[in-house]
């Protein structure tokens, strides 16, 4: 899962660091995301996961780390 | 259910009625679109009275005064992600850059009324959403003074594709813009000074204001993740007055926006990094809320509201 994460980020996350370069927890903001950029890299996530976020997860803080998105799809694949 | 850019926000509570009463009235004059709506003499004299005090109040700024027409590079508002946050909200000009024969095909067309659009090609211009827009551009045509700088927009026309019939919801009107740039804890304190200067300058002309915490109406799913984003920020702040709807209606907001505009058109200053803000007063909206507060009649207003706007 974390390399179809980490290449979401790059493709989408539009940082100025290589996204391999981030650890789990980094704030994904603080690196230099944009919120625009956490757009394309939520719907680049539901393409590669084949995946729809609910509304409680349309929320800044789920796109914030590569932790807290591998959180937010385990939750969607453990409920599927 | 996908959002779709046809859902505009319709009229609510009394705010038809007191649209057809504005218009009954000769305040508002209303054209074949809804919200495109011109202004009779009385709403014109307020509207110019109210835009003359509020640059009584922003005096003391020291605001540089630049203007700009309501169209603007297509370019720049591609670079802010304008359509990707409010598609559903741009407008944009397409001119005919054709030849002879396909002028004569679209004048058929026009004349009786078939859709002509097919014959036009962008133009490369936008209208202007927001009055500040313009000026972050302008602003990195040289280094940001150290100490910051202020530009004063004066009531420019801006363009917004959300056809209503809410008085207060109109497609193009006037906002009065001031817009920061400086270091990022100056900008700050800044617009935190003006939205209690400005929440002020509205209650003392008798209106129940009062302000709040909001967000833009960023577009579709992808929108909700921008304006939880914004609102936990704590990005925009409204004043907000009642004007008939069933929520009140912003008439003045107050935004920061990080070094967003700063960093995609390249603002620098000596003294490190820039962010910006702006305060916009919805000009049309603080005189319908004036004239929904203190009625039709606007020789019967407090005296010392007539005052405030050398009535």
């Amino acid at each position: 899962m974390e390399d179809k994460i980490l290449a979401v980020l790059l493709e989408h996350g539009r940082l100025p660091v290589p996204a391999d370069s981030l650890g789990e927890g980094d704030d994904l903001y603080a690196a230099g995301m944009t919120s625009h950029a956490s757009i394309s890299v939520m719907l680049g996530l539901e393409d590669a996961f084949d995946v729809e976020f609910p509304d409680r997860m349309l929320t800044r803080e789920v796109f914030s780390s590569i932790a807290s998105i591998r959180a937010a799809l385990d939750e969607l694949a453990t409920a599927a | 259910m996908a959002a779709s850019a046809r859902d505009v926000p319709q009229a609510t509570g009394e705010q038809g009625a007191f649209r057809d009463k504005l218009v009954a009235e000769g305040l508002l004059v209303p054209s074949r679109v809804p919200g495109v709506t011109g202004q009779g003499p009385v709403f014109v004299d307020l509207r110019q009275r109210l835009d003359a005090r509020i640059s009584k109040l922003v005096a003391d700024e020291g605001a540089i005064a630049m203007e700009f027409p309501p169209v603007e590079p297509r370019h720049d508002m591609e670079s802010v992600d304008y359509l990707s946050s409010f598609p559903q909200l741009a407008g944009s000009v397409f001119a005919f850059l054709g030849d002879e024969a396909e002028a004569l095909e679209l004048g058929e067309q026009a004349h009786a009324h078939q859709d002509w659009s097919g014959h036009l090609q962008s133009a490369g211009l936008v209208m202007v959403p927001a009055a500040c827009h313009p000026v972050y551009p302008a602003l990195a045509r040289q280094p940001v003074p150290a100490d910051g700088i202020t530009i004063d927009t004066g009531a420019a026309w801006v363009f917004r594709h959300e056809p209503s019939d809410d008085p207060c919801r109109l497609v193009a009107f006037h906002m009065r813009e001031l817009v920061r740039a400086g270091s990022p804890e100056s900008v700050g304190a800044w617009r935190d000074t003006w939205r209690d200067r400005a929440l002020a300058f509205l209650q003392s002309l008798g209106l129940p204001a009062a302000f709040d915490e909001a967000n833009d109406p960023f577009f579709g799913r992808t929108g909700k993740v921008l304006a939880r984003s914004q609102r936990a920020q704590k990005l925009k702040f409204e004043v907000l007055v009642p004007v008939g709807g069933d929520n009140p209606t912003a008439v003045a907001s107050f935004n920061a926006h990080s070094d967003h505009f700063a960093s995609v058109f390249g603002l620098v200053s000596e003294a490190g990094p820039v962010h910006t803000a702006c305060l916009g007063f919805g000009i049309e909206r603080c005189v319908l809320a004036l004239l929904f507060t203190h009625g039709t009649d606007v020789g019967g207003w407090p005296s010392d509201v007539l005052a405030e706007l050398s009535l």
